[in-house]
């Protein structure tokens, strides 16, 4: 009985050692591109299905072939946690041989994805995260960040508010690694273009009811409120500021990241007036506005800057590899190092060799309802901002792949 | 930070608004654990779908019924929604709860922890997580009251005093008046309350259903303050549970004025030590069982 | 009957050892950790009555500590997994003495509350890096003599052989564990606690005492899991703590079938294959977890392996008539 039953045992073990073998080799003759996003928790609305559009249109237009080989797509859900994200890259890299990961919403997943794309030479392609480390301490040969960082938005918004008038500040800060870097970077600006920080709070992550600690920068007399938390967390920061009147008491609101769908959900009403940084804005010119109505076309929404930026990055890494002639990865990188990145996305950019993608930001104001035209006319481009300016520059940075 | 007494104040109003959210979900659920001997899980999910009714019937509803000007408005909401919410209640109550009421009351926390995910899910794949606005405040809750010592938003006010309204209410039913009596004994010996012709079981299904269309109804006081997310429940509900377990499990009275009470330390929290404003209560409730292991207002088994 | 037995658990052993070359091993060892988890929360559950709704505070508290002592101590694995299960038998001892008077839903509403402590303690403290969790957490040379991170390539598949025997071998130590506890004396006057405690204490038995004992031998080997895991995706986070955890791992136990050897195991399997399965479905997959939990309440609170068990029992009744 034992007998037999090794037998088969060991039988199926042969069998399953067949299979993937002959899996490997068709693997090797597709180009697999993985988009992994949060697709069910706080940020879906940043990225999510959206996301999957963007990389499908990204690959539908670029012929669905590289090198006269298939390009497949493959997508998951990484719920912003980061286990989940690394056991599903693993197993992308380990069985289904995928060439280039997207998405990665927040800082977490994208570290421990980038982490094991190192490990097994899978490019990664972070739009949605925005922590610097991910250029700085944690930098990767094979590690891309696309969209924005937690230097380039403070530094776009955070000195032109400054300019402008907004001298003194009070910090409402979400309570982990995230918040406390966009806080601090933008500390920095404000005080090198000679404003002043009041004070701060931190507020713990989802937090439902703003109304203290919007008292308490209320009362701190600051003349601008900066936010730097996301998502969910800054919207109803941003509601409850105006349903206690702050905004019309003289103060201003500034978000340290905001994107499209925020806006989108505050309605005009209660964002008017509000400026932030973007990488990306679908109005902005013919280019933008060609790409975005044919995606609003699919989807029933104007994309985020993340969305756009994963069809950007697709279509960047496929160009790469019919440049280079080959899906080696070190090839590829070094192709794209070598490229200039100019499409709908992305204007004037370049990738460095920290990792970081270099393209100009832009600066944007909520307009007045009074002020738009149809239901996704939300923001004007009122300053852009050339990438090397916006960008952490190479000196500042702590990457050991910059020597 | 220097606390004045004006900021205290200010903090502790603050407080009973969150306050009375807990003290009528929490209520709802001593409501239901007195009689079904259930916690329902799904409280939380019923309380998102209560404010989520009231943002479709403002948003989606008109134009669904072919009809882009119509919108369900507020005060309708505030009665439609807890009453939807209800029925649904009372379907589920009918078609699920019914078959646990022989096998261990555990069962019941299971199967509504997995109704609430289902809930979420569903939700979470139609609308924005980040929150979507609720535009149908009347006009004349807008704006602000001068109170003195700060600019309350009327809107809050209003939300707090129709909430204690509510709970008191409630609690007069229960306690005060000939059904409330048949509820309590049905909660004691239900087999004899039956005995004297009383239809418990009806008795009990309609219970289940009040208990999640306040939760409902909390859920549509809200919407205007908060933004209506499909994840507004789920953060919600196990802060209410330490909110029942601190008070007394199945205590009505305990659990209005732990709500209350909690709330408000929950206010200062966040002017003394923001960051651990969300977790205050469960410290509280690890003090409380140790000093009181049966909750402030609950009696010992 | 014990023949049969002992041809299962031989087959089962066997499928164990092939199981890397079957399947993809980093999902075995997934799957492994979590039936670890399950069964040990079954131990508290299924055979003392007592339903945790806070085992995640042991699963990511060991992890944490595991994943931060191996990473900056260089302390080796096994002796990281070991530190790991006894600090989350500590924590048990904690929550125990916390907790132990109190039953049913009381019981579980408490044990909430205090791993949402532990949560907020891991969401604050410096060593866990926050949200971003603990990451690079080295694989390390077990024994300080064979190295775990090694990756064999057979047949142009990576295979993490070393590494995988030793978390297999992790998991049937303290299944072991477990199998011989439930059948232990011990174990008996458990289930005579759960089935009548009143009986159970004037029968002289220290009923609060042999609880909390069960309750701390749970925890660790929750701790044990969870330590395990932290080796195996090199990670701690905040979600191994959080409360969904807690709920997913009485789904698992729950599903298999409480009360029963394997049903844990085959709930863990179920369940972290279907959320492996359907992870490109996004929010649904809330949806077809809740839906189950659901029609298992409903139609088969045995569990699949309680079921089976159920049946059989019957047609040997029948049998027997």
């Amino acid at each position: 009985m034992k007998k037999k039953l090794m037998q088969f045992v060991m039988g199926t073990a042969i069998l399953g050692l067949a299979m993937t073998t002959s899996a490997a080799g068709i693997s090797s003759n597709v180009v697999k591109i993985g988009v992994l996003t949060d697709m069910s928790g706080v940020y879906s609305a940043i990225g999510g299905k959206g996301s999957v559009v963007a990389a499908k249109m990204a690959i539908a237009d670029f012929g669905g072939k590289v090198l006269g080989k298939q390009i497949q797509l493959i997508s998951a859900d990484h719920q912003n946690k980061a286990d989940i994200a690394s056991t599903k890259a693993r197993e992308w890299a380990d069985t289904d041989h995928v060439d280039m990961i997207t998405g990665l919403l927040n800082s977490g997943c994208a570290l421990a994805v980038q982490k094991i794309g190192t490990e097994k030479k899978v490019i990664t392609m972070a739009t949605g995260a925005g922590s610097t480390t991910l250029t700085n301490e944690h930098c990767s040969p094979y590690g891309i960040h696309y969209v924005y960082d937690t230097y380039a938005l403070p530094k776009v918004a955070g000195s032109a508010i400054v300019d402008t008038g907004g001298k003194t500040w009070y910090f409402l800060t979400a309570d982990y690694a995230f918040g406390h870097s966009l806080e601090k970077n933008t500390k920095a600006f404000v005080k090198s273009h000679g404003g002043k920080v009041l004070g701060q709070v931190r507020h713990p992550l989802a937090t439902a009811d703003f109304s203290s600690y919007l008292l308490q920068a209320q009362a701190s007399g600051a003349k601008v409120i900066g936010l730097a938390n996301a998502g969910g967390d800054f919207i109803n920061a941003v509601k409850q500021a105006r349903e206690f009147g702050i905004v019309q008491g003289g103060q201003t609101i500034a978000g340290m990241l905001v994107f499209l769908s925020d806006v989108k959900s505050l309605g005009l009403d209660v964002a008017q007036g509000m400026n932030f940084a973007t990488s990306f804005y679908w109005d902005r010119d013919a280019a933008s506005r060609a790409w975005s109505k044919r995606y609003f076309a699919k989807t029933g929404a104007m994309p985020t800057m993340d969305q756009a930026g994963v069809y950007s990055a697709v279509t960047t890494y496929l160009k790469a590899i019919k440049k280079a002639g080959t899906d080696n990865p070190d090839t590829v990188m070094k192709t794209m190092r070598g490229m200039k990145i100019n499409d709908f996305f992305s204007i004037n950019g370049h990738l460095r060799a920290d990792g970081s993608m270099v393209h100009d930001m832009f600066l944007v104001e909520v307009k007045k309802p009074s002020e738009s035209k149809s239901p996704w006319d939300l923001l004007k481009v009122i300053k852009e901002v050339p990438g090397n300016e916006a960008f952490m520059p190479l000196s500042e940075g702590s990457c050991a792949l910059v020597k | 930070m220097h606390l004045s007494y004006q900021m205290v104040l200010a903090q502790l109003m603050l407080g009973l608004n969150n306050g009375a959210f807990y003290a009528i979900l929490s209520l709802g659920l001593a409501v239901i654990f007195g009689l079904l001997n259930i916690i329902n899980f799904a409280h939380g999910a019923f309380y998102m779908l209560g404010a989520f009714v009231a943002l479709i019937g403002y948003t989606k509803l008109g134009p669904l019924l072919g009809m882009p000007d119509f919108h369900m408005n507020y005060w309708a909401a505030l009665l439609i929604s807890p009453l939807v919410v209800g029925l649904l209640g009372v379907l589920i109550e009918k078609t699920m709860l019914k078959r646990l009421y022989k096998v261990d009351h555990l069962y019941g926390l299971l199967l509504t922890f997995g109704l609430a995910l289902i809930l979420q899910g569903i939700f979470t794949n139609y609308f924005n997580v980040s929150g979507t606005s609720y535009n149908g405040k009347p006009e004349i809750l807008r704006g602000v009251v001068n109170l003195k010592f700060m600019m309350f938003p009327t809107y809050r006010l209003w939300s707090i005093g129709l909430s204690l309204g509510v709970c008191f209410v409630t609690w007069f039913a229960i306690e005060r008046t000939k059904l409330g009596s048949y509820l309590r004994a049905g909660t004691e010996n239900p087999g004899l309350v039956q005995a004297f012709g009383v239809n418990v079981p009806l008795m009990i299904t309609l219970t289940y259903g009040f208990g999640v269309g306040l939760a409902a109804f909390a859920g549509v006081v809200a919407a205007p303050i908060y933004s209506v997310s499909p994840i507004m429940g789920s953060e919600m509900i196990i802060t209410v549970f330490a909110v029942v377990v601190i008070g007394g499990m199945g205590s009505i009275m305990g659990s209005i004025w732990t709500g209350l009470s909690l709330g408000m330390l929950e206010g200062l929290t966040k002017v003394i030590y923001p960051p651990a404003a969300n977790t205050v209560i469960f410290f509280m409730m690890i003090l409380v069982l140790l000093i009181k292991p049966a909750g402030l207002f609950g009696k010992e088994q | 009957m014990t023949s049969v037995n002992r041809k299962l658990w031989t087959a089962l052993f066997l499928l164990g050892m092939v199981a890397p070359f079957l399947l993809y091993p980093v999902f075995v060892m997934q799957l492994l950790c979590f039936a670890l988890f399950a069964c040990a929360f079954n131990l508290l559950t299924g055979y003392t009555g007592l339903l945790s709704f806070g085992h995640a505070a042991f699963f990511g508290g060991a992890a944490y500590i595991t994943g931060y002592l191996v990473k900056n101590t260089g302390l080796t694995p096994e002796l990281g997994v070991l530190v790991g299960t006894l600090a989350a038998g500590m924590m048990g001892y904690i929550f125990g003495i916390l907790t132990i008077r109190r039953q049913g839903i009381y019981f579980a509403m408490i044990t909430l509350a205090l791993a949402q402590v532990v949560f907020f303690i891991a969401l604050k403290s410096p060593f866990t890096g926050g949200e971003d969790g603990l990451q690079d957490i080295p694989r390390g040379m077990f024994l300080g003599l064979i190295d775990l991170g090694h990756t064999y390539h057979i047949a142009g598949k990576p295979l993490e052989l070393n590494l995988y025997y030793f978390v297999f071998a992790v998991f049937c130590l303290g299944f072991w564990i477990i199998h011989r506890a439930i059948h232990s004396p011990f174990g008996q006057v458990l289930k005579a606690i759960r089935e009548n405690e009143p009986r159970a204490i004037s029968l002289g038995y220290k009923v609060e005492r042999l609880k909390l004992l069960a309750f701390v031998l749970s925890a660790s080997l929750a701790g044990t899991a969870g330590a395990t895991k932290s080796i195996v995706f090199q990670l701690a986070s905040l979600t191994d703590v959080s409360w969904h955890i807690s709920g997913e791992v009485i789904l698992m136990t729950l599903l298999g079938g409480l009360g029963t050897v394997l049903g844990p195991v085959v709930g863990a399997f179920t369940v972290v294959t279907l959320q492996s399965e359907l992870s490109a479905l996004g929010s649904w997959v809330m949806v077809v977890i809740g839906a189950t939990f659901v029609v298992c309440v409903l139609a088969f609170r045995r569990g699949f392996v309680g079921e089976v068990l159920e049946k059989i029992r019957i047609r040997a009744i029948k049998h027997n008539e």
